[in-house]
């Protein structure tokens, strides 16, 4: 079965969703990543679904799931590069995904990831107040 | 038996000439939409295919396949005038300015058979009813084609999307909002977030009249699809009518950061980027 592969980067997760998710892919992918946080005790993880063009009601539940999960851990998620059309249909959806922290594409996610750890929690969905 | 076919194909020419002679001295000719070889042609057609339809079809049912061609000849004409600009009036007087010419010719060849006239007086005006109607609702129809397309061409030009400045868009909203429009402005606005990596945009409705709380929930839709995407969306030119309209609705707003003026959003805006604006210090 195909894996969504988990990057660290320093203390940070890097998940990069370039295939079409399908349910059991979207499970595994909670397992492994919730395994990984507690291994490598990271604090900050990095969900990019910028290749994601079509979600329905379950992969976006599994989204925010993971958000959560993540936080109990100990680790803020940051949601990257979502499509016009994703969000339109999350909204749609009735999927709002409060309390994911979002951002237009990997670099200023990063960003944002750095000033939350740093104590600076930044608001939902923008970038830091610095460039 | 029937003499309107008999007469239709014998007194084309004369038919013709009369009809066309009539429609042109109307009150409904428009010399200036319309030559009068135009008439002339158009006349000669549907009283050509006319005579043919009588001969082989069924009088009293003109949407039956023997008058498929009368059909569409008419709607093609009622389509074109009504780009002309001819009247529905005018439009449908087309056909029915053919019983004059044809009544005539009908109580030429019955002479003094008054029931055998009646009959066909009848008859002959219960068919061109049915075709004046049937030119009349094409008609319609084809203006409501154009007021659709020129509904879709107002959507589309009323939605413009615009940079104020490097990571800064602003979507000025003018007139009432529907759902239609709506899902426009929301499409056309996180379009434009990823083409230009915005992460700030203002939606600006000091131009729409009222808000209710189905127009309250789009933007609310559209702002949470925003974030979703990373951007950040402040609310902006919301007048006081508005804002206690919002407020007795019990709409919630509080998670959305609002400025009543757009140069207000617009400083926020640009804060959030990390830009201040100064003015030059005389040297």
């Amino acid at each position: 079965m195909d894996r969504i592969p988990i990057l660290r980067m320093g203390e940070f997760l890097l998940v990069t969703i370039q295939v079409d998710m399908h349910d059991r892919l979207a499970v595994a992918l909670q397992d492994d990543l919730t395994e990984r946080i507690s291994q490598t005790g990271a604090h900050g993880v990095l969900i990019d679904i910028s290749s994601l063009e079509v979600v329905d009601s379950f992969i976006g539940r599994m989204l925010a799931n993971i958000a959560a999960m993540s936080r109990i851990l100990d680790a803020s998620t940051v949601v990257v590069g979502m499509q016009p059309a994703v969000a339109i249909t999350l909204v749609e959806l009735g999927l709002s995904l409060e309390g994911v922290k979002t951002a237009l594409n990997v670099e200023k996610g990063m960003e944002l990831l750095r000033t939350s750890l740093n104590g600076h929690p930044g608001g939902l969905g923008h970038g830091p107040a610095k460039r | 038996m029937s003499k309107i076919s008999e007469i239709l194909r014998e007194h084309e020419s004369d038919i013709l000439s009369d009809w066309v002679k009539q429609q042109l001295t109307s009150s409904g000719s428009r010399p200036d939409l319309m030559k009068e070889t135009e008439v002339r042609e158009q006349s000669a057609e549907f009283l050509r295919l006319l005579a043919g339809a009588a001969q082989n079809g069924n009088m009293g049912d003109i949407q039956g396949a023997s008058w498929t061609r009368v059909r569409d000849l008419l709607a093609g004409i009622s389509r074109s005038r009504a780009r002309k600009g001819f009247t529905p009036v005018e439009t449908a007087t087309f056909v029915f300015s053919l019983k004059q010419p044809l009544f005539t010719r009908l109580h030429k060849a019955h002479g003094s058979d008054a029931g055998g006239l009646f009959e066909d007086v009848r008859e002959a005006t219960e068919l061109l009813d049915r075709l004046g109607l049937f030119t009349y609702e094409t008609y319609q129809k084809s203006r409501e084609e154009v007021i659709q397309r020129q509904q879709q061409e107002l959507l589309e030009l009323s939605t413009p999307v615009v940079k104020l400045w490097d990571g800064v868009l602003a979507l000025p909203l003018i007139g009432t909002l529907d759902s239609a429009r709506t899902q426009v402005v929301m499409e056309s606005l996180l379009e434009k977030i990823v083409e230009s990596g915005s992460t700030v945009a203002i939606i600006d409705i000091t131009g729409v009249p009222t808000v209710d709380t189905l127009v309250a929930q789009h933007l609310i839709k559209t702002i949470t699809a925003a974030r979703l995407m990373g951007a950040e969306c402040i609310i902006s030119g919301i007048r006081p009518q508005i804002a206690q309209t919002i407020v007795h609705l019990g709409v919630n707003l509080s998670d959305v950061m609002t400025k009543s003026s757009l140069a207000d959003a617009f400083a926020v805006a640009l804060q959030r980027v990390g830009l201040t604006i100064c003015r030059p210090t005389a040297a």
